[in-house]
């Protein structure tokens, strides 16, 4: 059974990493401190997912997703890669 | 400043059991009496209500604190209990380590090796940091192996299966295992294996889930209270601990001088029953406690537990002052802004006035008025109720006092001023489901005793008038008064930020109304067009239209009256909204559309469309052309100009707009004989298995699915040979098609036939063995035998169809009741997760932390308020205001 990656499917949408050094752009276009970002879980699918492109993840990196959105075409939304999500 | 307050942030809470030497430690006195009081009201020393455990009546002094009423805090007391009990809140614990730990050596079920890897992955993880749910689950999972092992890896002992009696019975093998034994297990768990069910040993031992000690909650936790009789009445909690105390005594004596063990085991049952109701009487499996009367005990899980409880009840709950309750009705000559509120609230409620050099006059003047003053023709006018002194203290006017306060009163001082015309009040009815549940209004004085508002108002609010009560509240600081004014007045509001349209907007026969006044345009006299006008607030007259001499007036004319100038607008009405080309209902093809040109009415019929709420085209394009000065004035005046054509014009409905011709009824009959030959022939086709079946469907769906279809196409057929027979000069209809109330269905099933009756989407089946009813045969799939009512509401239905409509009519009913405590209990999760968010300058929505939740609100950072039902502009209806067709 070939493995399946959840990024392919229709309904899940693009996540993308950060570049290390386009993170600290990012953050001051959102005007937020990273910890203040939304959270994702290590263990989320997706970031396993593109720990297959990238390698292993740690916690802290920026994640961007761009999802389809009803009111506004589509949406970029960003989140930090935590250990947990509590 | 006051610094003995000074708030503290709460860093961390720790969740521990008491052990029963703190018990004792924490106690001041152990008590041993089950009685309360003696002869002379005294309390009985190491009884219930021991001094020692604080003072509730005056006079008397705390034993421990030496406080007096106000100035004890009360002290816990405790009781040994004769026998150890099992605590009714650590069952499922209890549990869990009696079936993961050996009977005979104590040791968790696991193999040293197993012990070595899972202590590692536990001391991994943090319990003060992680996610406490994912710590559950990882534990489960360790002591689940230990709980599916039967032979013990450590001593080779072989546990039977433990199994639990609920609520508190332990048994293995069948036998009964005591409470004290299970102490015994449970202590007898090395502290090393403790971890494992996620106990940390310095401030939990096993042990303690067992109760040899029981506490005795301070006496201003369980009040006794003196009944006007004289009599005392205790406390629920009090009850149960009398009962506790009482049992333990017994038991000890029992025990002590030897009695049989049937009689022990009895009462130790006894003793458990009346340690667990006391926590919670509402445990599964057991009897509640209940008081002579026959009123089941408040014990502790229960003072907290649920609606009524101290969380939702006292904490996120709280009562208000400067409020008022009453029952509303309607009042169309008050503005949309306005409410009216009755003298007697009017007085009660109060505003304060803070005294200043430009109205201390002013207000001495009003403090001589005393607190029920009127003007000489007897009209309301506000009263002070009290004066606040600089001090805080507080001073209540009479009319003996009035004319000495006055002079005493400076600046500095605060007024509480009664209501009076024009203040700012904020009005509510639950349920308070959306943010239009709650506006502000500007009060007006009336006589009689209930709330009273204008009727567009009522859709916002969903109020009708069959009894319905509403919450009032007067607002007490300046800056409230403005924000309410700002922000929350009714006209506001008229845009509702669920769909971007107006939600306020004129309702039932305010809708017949314009349309009478408007459909095919009518011509009134200048007597006529004078009393209309009469109503609203203009000062001119349309152009006039002169016939032999005599001046007439149009229809839409007189409504063009309330239009502002400068409106332009070109939609279908709801009369028109099924027509394409020149609609069936008007006689020209212009009529087709509502044509308004700078502020006249030139085309078609005003309905639901223009002005109902919801849909209000009208409405909606004064709020965003004008504001919400323009809209509501235009509301208000829709209000008044509709009720007074109708008073005028006069409308009723009856029976007799259902009457439609023998004829009509014969054809009726027809094809109603007709369908029923169709559905005896499927059921036919069906049994003898010549039915062809419908992709994806089993026979016997498909046979339904026809039948549905069948009666589905009778039904309509023969409420269109009844509309047929029903023009726009029947009021009924008249209300249906303009949108006022009702729909064309409802006719039909009045004039025409009621039609298929259905439960959860199919045909009635259920009822009697293989029939509905005895009435039928067995297995009968026949359209009467299955809820088929070929009779029309006018023409009465026979019994068997009464009884099917009744199971129909049900269905609704019970799905309403399931729908609204579901969405109920929704809407409050979805509250309490969305209360405080918070939109800044950047549109982002943020929580009180700071945490991100939208970078921009709603994705595209539009208020839905502002929008044009969803969309962010309507590009094609500024083109029209701009340039026309
Ligand atoms: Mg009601
Ligand atoms: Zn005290
Ligand atoms: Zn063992």
């Amino acid at each position: 059974m070939s493995k399946f990656n959840v990024l392919e499917h229709e309904i899940v949408p693009e996540h993308h990493l950060v570049p290390l050094d386009e993170e600290m752009s990012v953050l001051k276009k959102l005007n937020v401190t990273r910890d203040n970002l939304p959270k994702i879980s290590i263990n989320d699918p997706a970031i396993k997912a593109l720990e297959e492109i990238h390698g292993k993840l740690e916690p802290g990196r920026i994640i961007k997703i761009i999802r389809k959105s009803p009111t506004a075409g589509y949406y970029e939304y960003y989140r930090v890669i935590v250990k947990s999500v509590i | 400043m006051n610094f003995n307050n000074v708030s503290k942030r709460i860093e961390k809470i720790k969740f521990a059991l008491l052990s029963p030497d703190e018990i004792r430690k924490m106690s001041q006195v152990r008590v041993i009496t089950p009685d309360t009081y003696d002869d002379d009201g005294y309390p009985i020393e190491r009884g219930l209500m021991d001094l020692h455990m604080g003072v509730i009546e005056p006079g008397l002094k705390c034993a421990t604190c030496g406080g007096k009423v106000d100035e004890c805090p009360g002290h816990f007391g405790h009781i040994e209990l004769a026998m150890p009990v099992v605590h009714i809140g650590f069952i499922k614990e209890i549990k869990t380590m009696l079936d993961s730990s050996c009977k005979a050596c104590g040791r968790v079920k696991l193999t040293d090796e197993e012990v070595n890897t899972y202590r590692k992955t536990i001391n991994n993880m943090s319990f003060e940091s992680d996610d406490p749910e994912i710590i559950d689950l990882s534990l489960k999972k360790i002591i689940e192996i230990a709980v599916q092992r039967t032979i013990c890896p450590h001593c080779s002992a072989e546990s039977p299966k433990v199994i639990l009696d609920k609520p508190t019975t332990f048994r293995e093998g069948g036998i009964k295992i005591t409470p004290k034994e299970i102490r015994e297990r449970l202590e007898r768990i090395p502290d090393n294996d403790l971890l494992f069910f996620g106990l940390n040993v310095s401030s939990a031992r096993p042990g303690w889930m067992i109760l040899t000690a029981l506490p005795v909650p301070p006496i201003d936790v369980r009040p006794s209270i003196t009944l006007e009789t004289g009599e005392r009445s205790e406390d629920d909690l009090t009850h149960k601990l009398v009962d506790i105390i009482r049992i333990s005594q017994r038991l000890r004596e029992s025990r002590d001088n030897g009695s049989p063990q049937l009689i022990i085991e009895d009462l130790w049952d006894l003793l458990q029953y009346h340690t667990t109701t006391y926590f919670d009487n509402q445990t599964a499996g057991i009897p509640p406690a209940r008081h002579r009367s026959g009123r089941a005990l408040k014990t502790l899980v229960q003072r907290l537990k649920g609606k009524e409880g101290r969380f939702r009840a006292n904490l996120s709950g709280k009562r208000v002052n400067f409020s008022s309750r009453s029952v509303i009705s309607p009042e169309p000559f008050l503005s949309m802004n306005e409410v009216g509120i009755p003298e007697i609230a009017a007085r009660e409620l109060t505003v304060p006035v803070l005294v200043n050099s430009f109205n201390v006059d002013k207000m001495r003047e009003w403090i001589k008025r005393g607190s029920t003053p009127r003007t000489p023709a007897g009209k309301y006018l506000a009263g002070i109720n009290y004066l606040i002194r600089p001090d805080g203290r507080r001073i209540k006017i009479t009319d003996q006092n009035a004319e000495i306060n006055s002079d005493r009163v400076d600046i500095g001082w605060t007024v509480e001023r009664q209501m009076t015309e024009g203040d700012i009040v904020l009005f509510n009815r639950q349920p308070s489901l959306h943010r239009m549940s709650m506006m502000a209004h500007t009060v007006r004085v009336l006589p009689g005793l209930t709330f009273r508002f204008n009727l567009s108002d009522c859709t916002p609010y969903n109020a009708d008038f069959d009894g319905d009560e509403m919450n009032l509240h007067v607002i007490q600081s300046e800056e409230s008064r403005a924000e309410a004014r700002i922000i929350m007045k009714v006209q506001e509001q008229i845009l509702s930020p669920r769909f971007g349209g107006p939600i306020i907007g004129a309702i039932h026969d305010h809708i017949t109304s314009l349309f009478l006044l408007t459909h095919n345009n009518p011509l009134y006299t200048e007597g006529e067009t004078l009393h209309i006008i009469s109503y609203i607030d203009v000062n001119k007259l349309p152009e006039p239209e002169i016939k032999d001499n005599k001046k007439y007036y149009h229809g839409r004319d007189i409504f063009s009256l309330i239009l502002p100038e400068g409106l332009n607008a070109k939609f279908k009405s709801h009369l028109c909204s099924g027509s394409r080309g020149k609609c069936e209902y008007e006689d020209t093809i212009e009529d087709s559309y509502v044509v308004i040109n700078n502020g006249k009415l030139i085309h078609g019929t005003i309905d639901d469309e223009s002005v109902g709420p919801f849909s209000g085209v009208i409405v909606d394009k004064i709020f965003r052309k004008f504001g919400p000065e323009a809209a509501s004035k235009f509301v208000d005046n829709v209000t008044r100009l509709a009720v007074g054509f109708l008073s005028y014009r006069g409308f009723s409905t009856g029976i007799k707009d259902y009457d439609i011709p023998r004829d009509a009824i014969s054809r009726i009959e027809e094809i109603s004989n007709e369908t029923l030959e169709k559905i005896n022939k499927l059921v036919d086709a069906f049994r003898s298995g010549q039915l062809q079946q419908l992709p994806g469907r089993s026979i016997e769906d498909t046979l339904e699915v026809e039948i549905l279809s069948e009666t589905g196409s009778v039904r309509d057929e023969s409420g269109k040979i009844a509309s047929s027979y029903l023009g726009l000069n029947d009021p009924s209809v008249i209300m249906a098609r303009s949108g006022a109330r009702a729909k064309m269905l409802n006719i039909a099933e009045v004039a025409g036939m009621v039609g298929q009756q259905s439960v959860r989407g199919g045909r009635l089946n259920r009822g009697y063995a293989n029939r509905t009813l005895s009435h039928f045969k067995e297995n009968d799939l026949s359209a009467y035998a299955r809820g088929f009512i070929k009779s029309s509401y006018r023409s009465g239905l026979n019994p068997t169809e009464y009884f099917f409509h009744s199971i129909g009519g049900r269905e609704g009913l019970v799905d309403i009741a399931v729908r609204t405590s579901r969405s109920g209990y929704m809407q409050r999760r979805l509250i309490n997760a969305f209360e405080d968010l918070k939109v800044d300058d950047e549109r982002r929505v943020q929580d009180t932390v700071g945490s991100m939740v939208q970078f921009k609100y709603g994705e595209d950072g539009i208020d839905p308020t502002r929008s044009d039902e969803g969309e962010t502009v309507d590009v094609d209806y500024v083109a029209y205001d701009e340039f026309g067709d």
